[in-house]
């Protein structure tokens, strides 16, 4: 449970690529050697740039060949999606045996699955197991056109009652305060999506004061408040100042440019990479889950490994089409010893 | 019935099925005073009660840096605390504290184990918590039915599980290692009948119109005093996956309908066996003697726990023995004798399990650690 953290790999092969709703593709992969399919389990692919992307497991067969992905093409998409809807079965690529982060405890006396988006490729499999178990469990998908959600027919047939839509442009967008009118202090809440979708859980949940071990999440590290943009970074004792690229963490620049850091997790978790902030000029854009609110607000320290510098402190303004951008590049500067 | 495929007869099979419910102890053994340190089919637990009863098997190594939890104390309603940096693990074995931090790391857990407690003990499932129902919990209901009284031990056994299995499965051995108590000659010339299904072997044995052994008469005597003469005696030996094997053992007065089912004039006691592998070559083998007459005096039970532990004993010196010689001689097999056919289902059944699960965990030992990808940018979705 613990213990598949580390990555190991094989050879996909993909066996089938079809849409799984807009902008979604469903792909299955053949697998030299089986894999047993845990729900909340994701692999590790590379793609052809030679970078990994993480996918949830949406399924796997019984026999543990072929595992199943839903696949987002994200517009702003850096190549990894572009190039996982690229794929045609026949293609090879390298994927880790399942990793997990994310797992399912049993024997909670109730269940709540919140997924948002394409988030629910990490909700599929948790939900199947419940029901396979009898357990007392809703699954509750988020999403903001019916068109844009994925597997909703198979989640309809599987689920039936215990399966919640809230969509958006249909009128019934989802309210947390009522989703969490039905949690009680025993009651086990998972999700994944979009981190407004569960920032504003997690307030509501410590504002109700539920116990906090009973929240699961799976972090990921990697969507933020603001769209990622470039941003200046600046490490005096080191002599160092480098642009932190879209497509590179700030860790990840600070170490390019010859900067020894101790980092661990790598998603904002451990609090090992955090550094001291001695100037800034823009907004902290905090991705971790290490520090607390008030931590957060501070902004005297970050999570190097997946916290960003962003133009504007605002996330409402980020929306507002006609504000025009700063000149200048966000900046900020460390006291890294 | 699936098939099982071929069975090496000469495999020397140790190993154990993770997905099965195996017995971590006595009910009355785990509580709150302290933590229970015990290792099930290679999985270290600690085991202890919540507040409000129920019992708790978490995986005894700290998130952090692996120190024991057994070795901590008890917090709060549930929970309890690593001895080495506080950190907190409530019954569902997620983080409930970190020190020196105002947050908790989402991914901090141990594994907690599908515990159930039944027919006076706490039943830990060790493999995939998704396939854990309780339904399979082998049926040992004598154990705490008013019908039926009685008591056992544990033996901390230094052999392999499956050679208590053998030694059970196959009561030949009673005329040899027990003669002086259980032990009589019918009992290698009587002729065995072996049935099995995908998950239960079933041995049993007649022998008709015979001398009743020393323990057997003295059992006879405290329920019939006047007892005399000679006894008509079964053993009826049950097998349940992974581990658990329940033995039907009597005699009645020679002629009175016993094997036909007529048991009035007779006595009929309940060997309770279940084995847990603690690792390859250890094992606790948790037994108990149950009976359904006289359930009102004590003293029978305590003589028939005390017989029996001296009985066993005998047994326990072989099985040592018996490891040490497999150990000393990795290169010889084992041969089988007719006698052996309840406990070759039960090896058979045993190594299928074995083998499925061998199967999917392949994953699991047998990628390549060396091919990494080249360093990238992480991002999900």
């Amino acid at each position: 449970m613990a213990g598949s953290v580390q990555a190991r790999w094989q050879t996909g092969r993909v066996h089938a690529a079809a849409p799984a709703a807009e902008g979604i593709r469903r792909i299955e992969i053949e697998l030299e050697q089986p894999v047993r399919v845990e729900p909340g389990a994701h692999v590790d692919l590379r793609i052809d740039s030679g970078d990994v992307r993480s996918y949830s497991l949406v399924g796997g067969s019984q026999d543990g060949r072929r595992i199943t992905l839903g696949v987002n093409l994200s517009p702003t998409s850096r190549g990894g999606s572009r190039y996982m809807h690229s794929l045609e079965p026949g293609d090879i690529l390298p994927v880790t045996f399942p990793l997990q982060n994310f797992p399912l405890r049993v024997g909670a006396p109730r269940y709540m699955l919140l997924a948002g988006g394409i988030g629910i490729t990490a909700l599929v499999g948790m939900a199947s197991v419940l029901r396979r178990l009898g357990a007392d469990y809703t699954l509750v998908f988020v999403g903001r056109t019916r068109e844009r959600m994925a597997f909703l027919e198979e989640l309809r047939e599987a689920h039936g009652e215990n399966l919640r839509l809230h969509i958006d442009d249909e009128g019934a967008p989802l309210s947390v305060p009522q989703l969490l009118d039905q949690v009680d202090p025993a009651t086990e809440l998972y999700m994944c999506g979009p981190i407004r979708l569960m920032d504003a859980v997690r307030r509501e949940w410590l504002q109700r004061e539920l116990p906090l071990p009973n929240l699961r999440y799976e972090t990921f590290g990697s969507s933020g408040w603001f769209q990622a943009e470039e941003f200046l970074v600046r490490a005096p004792s080191w002599g160092v100042e480098t642009v932190v690229g879209t497509g590179e963490s700030l860790l990840d620049a600070l170490e390019r440019s010859g900067v020894e850091a101790m980092s661990d997790c790598r998603k904002g978790e451990c609090g090992l990479c955090v550094l001291p902030v001695e100037s800034l000029d823009g907004a902290i854009d905090h991705r971790d889950v290490f520090f607390s609110e008030r931590q957060k607000q501070d902004d005297t320290t970050l999570c190097a490994c997946v916290s960003r510098v962003a133009r504007r402190k605002d996330p409402a303004a980020q929306a507002d089409q006609g504000a025009p951008p700063s000149s200048s590049m966000p900046t900020i500067t460390l006291d890294v010893h | 019935m699936t098939d099982l495929g071929p069975t090496g007869a000469t495999a020397k099979n140790m190993d154990y099925p993770l997905n099965g419910w195996y017995v971590a102890g006595w009910d009355h053994e785990i509580g709150r005073k302290e933590i229970t340190a015990r290792t099930v089919a290679g999985r270290p637990l600690a085991l202890y009660r919540t507040e409000d009863g129920r019992p708790v098997a978490l995986a005894d190594a700290c998130w952090h840096r692996l120190a024991p939890l057994s070795m901590g104390q008890l917090v709060g309603a549930d929970g309890i605390q690593c001895p080495y940096h506080g950190l907190r693990y409530n019954s569902a074995g997620r983080c409930t504290h970190m020190p020196a931090q105002e947050t908790i790391n989402p991914s901090a857990m141990v594994a907690s184990y599908p515990v159930v407690e039944r027919h006076r003990f706490i039943w830990v499932w060790p493999g995939d918590p998704t396939l854990a129902d309780p339904s399979l919990i082998p049926d040992m209901h004598q154990m705490d039915s008013p019908d039926w009284a009685g008591d056992g031990r544990t033996i901390d056994v230094a052999a392999n599980y499956q050679l208590v299995l053998d030694n059970l499965m196959d009561l030949t051995h009673e005329e040899f290692l027990h003669s002086s108590s259980i032990g009589q000659k019918e009992l290698s010339s009587s002729d065995i009948d072996v049935t099995h299904d995908e998950r239960t072997v079933t041995v049993t044995r007649y022998m008709e119109d015979i001398e009743a052994p020393p323990f057997w008469r003295k059992n006879m005597r405290d329920r019939f005093p006047d007892f005399e003469g000679r006894v008509d005696r079964w053993q009826i030996i049950t097998f349940e996956m992974p581990s658990t094997i329940c033995i039907d053992v009597g005699v009645a007065e020679a002629g009175t309908g016993a094997l036909e089912g007529d048991r009035s004039r007779g006595v009929n006691g309940f060997v309770m066996n279940t084995i847990t592998p603690v690792d390859r070559r250890r094992s606790l083998y948790f037994w108990a003697f149950m009976r359904n007459y006289c359930l009102d005096q004590q003293r029978i039970t305590t003589q028939l726990r005390d017989g029996v532990h001296g009985v066993f004993a005998e047994d326990e010196e072989m099985l040592m023995a018996q490891q040490e010689a497999i150990e000393a001689n990795p290169d010889h097999e084992f041969y089988n004798l007719n006698i052996d056919a309840g406990g070759m289902w039960v090896r058979r059944l045993i190594q299928a399990a074995v083998e499925a699960e061998r199967m999917m965990e392949q994953g699991a030992s047998s990628g390549d650690p060396v091919a990494t990808p080249a360093e990238g940018a992480r991002a999900v979705r």
